[in-house]
């Protein structure tokens, strides 16, 4: 009994937010891992909604160029796009910056997360909001179209509303896999949660400690979150009847 | 819709065309002088890559039936156990899981003599044991909720004709519930495992050589960036597409009467 609050109390010491414990570390870790994530679920909403738009509208050429980029995504590894994708953004802006006459040039970590994670969050989210606009009965676009509505308002008004209680348990999902993601990019060598934790445990031994108390904050994150996207849910699906109900 | 598609043709010759144009240019101007040196060891890497691929997906796949069947209509000390085993490896990431395991693991395990003494110290001081747990328990994790929702979806008059044969429980599983909970994910099984295919470069962190571990030794031993990861890319995507293939077949293969 003694010896177990022993090993708890060196474990909290260990964790312990001021200087010898290592909390603030891995904090700073979820912060970084939080930014990078929330950029690139952004970025790729952006990606998506023009991919998917793109895919449902857009021409031949269009078309197939984003079934190439969706079906390439999801079929490599994201570790391996990582590190495609962070030598060619480095190589292109390189090249750019060497043209415009300035020297080689930096790139942060979280910018570099953020274009990487982005890309391949984008693949996802065509394919999930290209389905939520599919699922918007096409008899409330039409009506829009009937009034005269520019096709941007269309977008803003009708279609976004009307497909956010479809899209968001996709979008809920590709949020999760863009938390849990960032932690790939401790392979590149970004400080995130995941390195920071490795860092903390190797330089302790305390492996058990840290590995541990980083799931913990994973496990927070993602239960949150859940909560926040169910709340999102019933938000979009407000007025609308239930879907078992409302599907014919 | 074949009219459609003839007029969709010249467009797709030329995307076709240029794809061409990109491999021979890649072929042409690209250094692909490394391959022959490191031939043998990419083929040992892919080898790694698809048993560990095959041996964590069926060992996954048995381990996500009592899960699922726990959750499905198992009773609450089982159940709440296996919701949230599920619940831990959805909500972390997976090198994480996989560092845990190897460093956590292989630093408390050298501590008992016992351990250290047994017949199994050979394999547990391996890499690879670890890298087969860790994926083993994140396809279960993903799979028991697939077939939480399997299970409960497979019609319960096809259960109470059984039942009033007087089929025995477990003939009734086996022979009824089972395949037709299994036949409704299959192609949500497919996904996943290309999904767990995608997992797989996740073990290269902890030593373990397999493809992905080849081009990167290609990288760090001769600099040249951007060759052995497209191949990487496309070795990946040849797998994934014959992944899908066999997928497609077995769902052929499953009568349709609906």
């Amino acid at each position: 009994m003694v010896l177990e609050w022993l090993g708890l109390a060196e474990s909290a010491a260990l964790l312990s937010l001021s200087a010898p414990g290592w909390g603030m570390n891995l904090l700073r870790g979820l912060a970084n891992s939080l930014q990078i994530a929330f950029g690139a679920f952004g970025m790729g909403l952006m990606i998506g909604l023009f991919g998917a738009y793109g895919k449902l509208y857009g021409g031949p050429i269009l078309r197939d160029l984003l079934a190439i980029y969706t079906t390439v995504i999801r079929a490599v590894p994201e570790l391996v796009l990582i590190l495609i994708l962070y030598y060619v953004g480095t190589d292109l802006i390189n090249k750019v910056a060497q043209m415009l006459g300035y020297g080689r040039v930096e790139i942060s970590g979280v910018v570099a997360g953020i274009w990487v994670l982005g890309i391949v969050q984008g693949a996802y989210a065509t394919e999930v909001l290209r389905g939520a606009i599919q699922a918007v009965p096409p008899g409330q676009i039409e009506a829009a179209r009937a009034y005269g509505m520019p096709a941007f308002l269309t977008m803003r008004r009708v279609t976004i509303p009307a497909m956010m209680s479809f899209a968001t348990p996709g979008l809920a999902n590709l949020w999760l896999i863009a938390t849990k993601d960032t932690a790939l990019l401790a392979v590149v060598g970004f400080n995130e949660l995941t390195l920071e934790t490795k860092q903390a445990a190797s330089s302790t031994r305390a492996y058990f400690t840290f590995f541990l108390a980083a799931g913990g904050l994973y496990l927070m994150v993602t239960l949150c979150s859940g909560a926040v996207f169910a709340r999102i849910e019933k938000w979009a699906r407000r007025g609308q009847p239930s879907l078992r109900e409302g599907g014919s | 819709m074949s009219g459609l598609k003839s007029l969709m043709q010249p467009h797709r010759i030329l995307l076709m065309a240029l794809f061409g144009a990109f491999v021979l240019w890649c072929a042409l101007s690209l250094r692909w002088d490394w391959i022959p040196k490191y031939a043998p060891l990419a083929l040992e890497g892919l080898w790694t890559t698809i048993w560990i691929l095959v041996v964590t997906t069926v060992l996954g796949f048995l381990l996500a039936i009592p899960l699922g069947l726990a959750q499905a209509i198992g009773p609450w000390y089982l159940s709440a156990p296996a919701r949230l085993f599920c619940t831990v490896i959805r909500g972390t990431p997976l090198l994480l899981q996989i560092w845990l395991l190897y460093y956590g693991l292989g630093s408390l395990f050298p501590q008992f003599p016992w351990i250290r003494s047994s017949e199994l110290w050979p394999y547990l001081r391996q890499a690879w044991p670890y890298a087969v747990l860790a994926l083993t328990l994140s396809y279960a994790g993903y799979e028991g909720e697939v077939m939480r929702g399997a299970f409960s979806g497979v019609a319960k008059g096809q259960l109470e004709a059984a039942k009033s044969f007087g089929m025995p429980r477990f003939t009734m599983f086996r022979r009824i519930w089972l395949p037709q909970a299994i036949r409704n994910v299959l192609p949500t099984l497919g996904g996943e495992t290309i999904l767990q295919l995608k997992a797989t470069p996740l073990v290269a962190t902890i030593t373990v050589v397999e493809i992905y571990a080849v081009s990167s030794r290609v990288r760090s031993d001769t600099f040249i960036v951007y060759e052995p990861l497209l191949l990487l890319a496309a070795a990946y995507m040849v797998i994934a597409g014959l992944i899908a293939l066999a997928f497609k077949r077995f769902e052929n293969q499953v009568p349709e009467r609906r």
